[in-house]
């Protein structure tokens, strides 16, 4: 068995990559940028919601529940689904999900799919697995085609090109579908995908997406979006499959009236996304007239068995977590190495690898819990966090973050010339987080010590200084 | 066929692997789970408490926020609505469900094309749609299909750039979980939910109006 999240086993750990993504000032001020306006957005039609509270907790506790009665509900799930002219299919591991999805692909002669964004599919690596098969996959959401035609790599949950600006997206498709006019209003960059795909949607016979629930009761799909290529993409081609992670499944149908709430308030702040699909097997004379459902496991079942724990497969993808972290709003979410950045990628990229990679995730957060806070289905982020480390230390495998850290302290305080450069870096690294004399809010992993303190600033000249200069002056 | 065999074999071997795998994490648990999922609590608000006028209005309202044309008439007026709204978007001939049973059939100036299993490419060259709907949401400006005859197939409110909608107004709830609660008898058809015009927030997180679905969409409120 080979669980994958993406290649998020090969990255590198959070530590390093976070500095290399710090330095990168134009994508620091596209992501806070946007993080900006989506939590404006959101917490806008949030207040609005006098029974948020009430909400979060109903959904919080269907989740709980399905978790905690997962293996009825699939079954339940499969029979409906199949009694209604879907074919299900279960997948361990990522391989397994990506060779089914080829054979699919395979038996009918084809070598093209159309795509609605799914990170499923990023975490299967399911891309590159039809391209080596010679298929070629198309992304049909506007960020996911920013992405896939940059060669560039996901950085959001909901908005994978957020950390692209408007002039680098019109550069792109300048470049890649070979425009010679195109404006630069956001309305000219929405219309030049727009005829882009148009074509394919109209040709390709098989699409492929996800799931964001899946219902039980009547083996139904639900897909939430907003630009309509989920509804081509499940309306158009002749087969449609979904590859869906088995904690998508929810109970009954009536349960969409909590989460068709809390996931487009949270997502991209509107009270409700333009478009929802809700459907059942194959219906005659309309849509697909062949439905696959690929029921992914990839290191989830492996989650189940701590109650703690369990509460990240609760995860409805919403990105709210992501959108108010102050580690992930300065460093994008390219250095978490995986498709799930952000705190709830955090906790989910190495419980899905068993712990044996990403362990540095779990130290990628101040633990200020303003993610607990905006998640819609009340994931306890923090708790986890810490369960998670607790892990990492007794598994022997002290992180990156933890050896680099006490390397750096040991090699400052053992040689005097060090502690000296140490303390001048420190001068000139707090700048600009210094009001009046009080640090009041430290970047990244050393956000925890600020969140609920201010921290005496570092004096703007040591005690070695002091003397060194007291002396010269005296001489 | 050996080798399908074979996959198949080893296909359902995962599903067992699943399963067991499930059943060991979870370990024991309460069988009677029909009885814990009674217990969820559900504190939220279902039934709205505006007044029928208040409840038209803020669908209205709402419509209008996400960019969507809103027409408020009388069962007498619909057919001279729709033709005094198509002629403002300046569209030529609509699309209509093969099975389409309105009383308030478009006027004659307007060429209409029934839906006689058309090809998509041929969906593709019509200028606009006119479908009725099953219920709207209110406090989300929401309109809901289960393409019914009336509604029509997936394809044709989609492929389309413009859509014009007539929605009664006893099809009017005020909450999700109202609408959610109506579409119980139809939760195994085709469910369509349209909340405005198709729209993105990829580009810096700001909604833009009118990528793949139609740009424009119109709704008639017929009110006696």
């Amino acid at each position: 068995m080979t669980v994958r999240v993406g290649n998020a086993a090969q990255a590198p750990e959070f530590l390093e990559s976070s500095k290399e993504q710090l330095a990168n000032s134009q994508m620091r001020r596209n992501v806070r940028h946007a993080t900006d306006v989506i939590r404006t957005k959101r917490n806008r039609v949030v207040a609005e919601m006098p029974d948020w509270e009430a909400l979060r907790e109903s959904a919080r506790q269907l989740k709980e529940h399905t978790l905690l009665h997962l293996d009825i509900y699939l079954a339940q799930f499969e029979k409906a689904c199949t009694q209604a002219g879907g074919k299900v299919h279960w997948a361990k591991d990522a391989d397994e999900a990506n060779g089914i999805i080829r054979g699919i692909i395979e038996s009918h002669g084809e070598k093209e799919v159309i795509k609605i964004k799914t990170i499923t599919s990023d975490e299967t690596l399911l891309n590159p697995a039809l391209e080596a098969a010679g298929i070629i996959p198309y992304e049909t959401d506007l960020a996911d085609l920013i992405v896939q035609l940059g060669n560039d790599k996901p950085s959001h949950i909901v908005v994978p090109a957020l950390h692209r600006n408007k002039t680098e997206i019109r550069q792109l498709f300048i470049e890649k579908m070979k425009l010679e006019n195109l404006g630069d209003k956001p309305e000219d960059l929405t219309d030049a995908a727009r005829r882009y795909l148009r074509e394919k949607f109209l040709r390709v016979k098989i699409g492929i997406g996800g799931a964001n629930f899946a219902v039980a009761e009547t083996g139904s799909v639900c897909i939430v979006e907003s630009e309509g290529n989920g509804r081509m993409c499940l309306t158009l081609p002749q087969v449609f499959i979904s590859l869906c992670g088995i904690e998508k499944v929810i109970p009954k149908f009536s349960d969409l009236e909590v989460f068709l709430q809390l996931l487009p308030r949270s997502a991209t702040g509107e009270r409700m996304n333009p478009y929802n699909s809700i459907w059942t097997g194959v219906t005659a004379q309309d849509g697909p007239q062949e439905f696959h459902v690929v029921l992914l496991d990839n290191g989830r079942s492996h989650i189940l068995a701590d109650e703690k724990d369990r509460q990240t497969l609760q995860c409805i993808r919403c990105g709210a977590c992501l959108n108010v972290c102050p580690v992930y709003r300065q460093t994008g979410g390219h250095a978490y190495g995986s498709v799930y950045s952000g705190p709830i990628g955090a906790i989910i990229t190495p419980q899905l690898q068993s712990m044996q990679h990403s362990q540095s995730l779990p130290y990628a957060s101040s633990l200020c819990g303003a993610c607990y806070e905006a998640c819609p289905v009340k994931i306890n982020i923090p708790e986890v966090l810490i369960q998670l480390r607790n892990k990492v230390v007794e598994n022997g495998d002290s992180p990156l973050v933890e050896r680099v850290s006490m390397k750096a302290a040991s090699m400052a305080l053992s040689s005097g010339s060090r502690l000296n450069l140490a303390q001048k870096v420190a001068q000139v690294a707090q700048s600009p987080f210094v009001h009046d004399g009080k640090i009041q809010k430290l970047p990244g992993f050393l956000g925890g010590w600020t969140d609920s303190r201010n921290m005496r600033s570092i004096p703007k000249e040591s005690f070695r200084q002091w003397w060194a200069k007291r002396k010269q002056e005296n001489a | 066929m050996v080798g399908e065999a074979k996959a198949g074999k080893r296909l359902s071997a995962s599903r067992e692997n699943i399963f067991s795998a499930v059943r060991r994490n979870l370990g024991n648990r309460n069988p009677n789970f029909a009885a814990d999922y009674e217990r969820i609590s559900r504190d939220y608000e279902v039934a709205g408490k505006l007044s029928p006028e208040e409840r038209l209005h803020l669908l209205e309202e709402r419509l209008q926020d996400y960019g969507t044309g809103v027409y408020r008439c009388s069962p007498e007026q619909v057919t001279a609505t729709i033709s005094q709204v198509l002629a403002v978007r300046g569209v030529q001939s609509v699309l209509l469900p093969k099975d389409f049973s309105g009383s308030f059939l478009p006027p004659k100036a307007i060429e209409m094309i029934y839906d006689d299993n058309l090809s998509y490419a041929e969906i593709d060259r019509c200028s606009g749609v006119l479908t009725t709907c099953t219920v709207a949401i209110a406090l989300t400006g929401t309109i809901i299909l289960r393409h019914s005859a009336d509604e029509g197939r997936r394809a044709l409110t989609l492929i389309p750039d413009y859509h014009l909608c007539i929605v009664q107004a006893e099809q009017v709830v005020e909450t999700v979980p109202e609408a959610i609660r109506r579409m119980e008898e139809f939760k195994t058809a085709p469910i369509t939910t349209i909340s405005g015009p198709s729209a993105t927030s990829d580009i810096e997180m700001t909604r833009i109006k009118g990528v793949h679905g139609p740009r424009t969409l119109d709704v008639i409120l017929v009110v006696s």
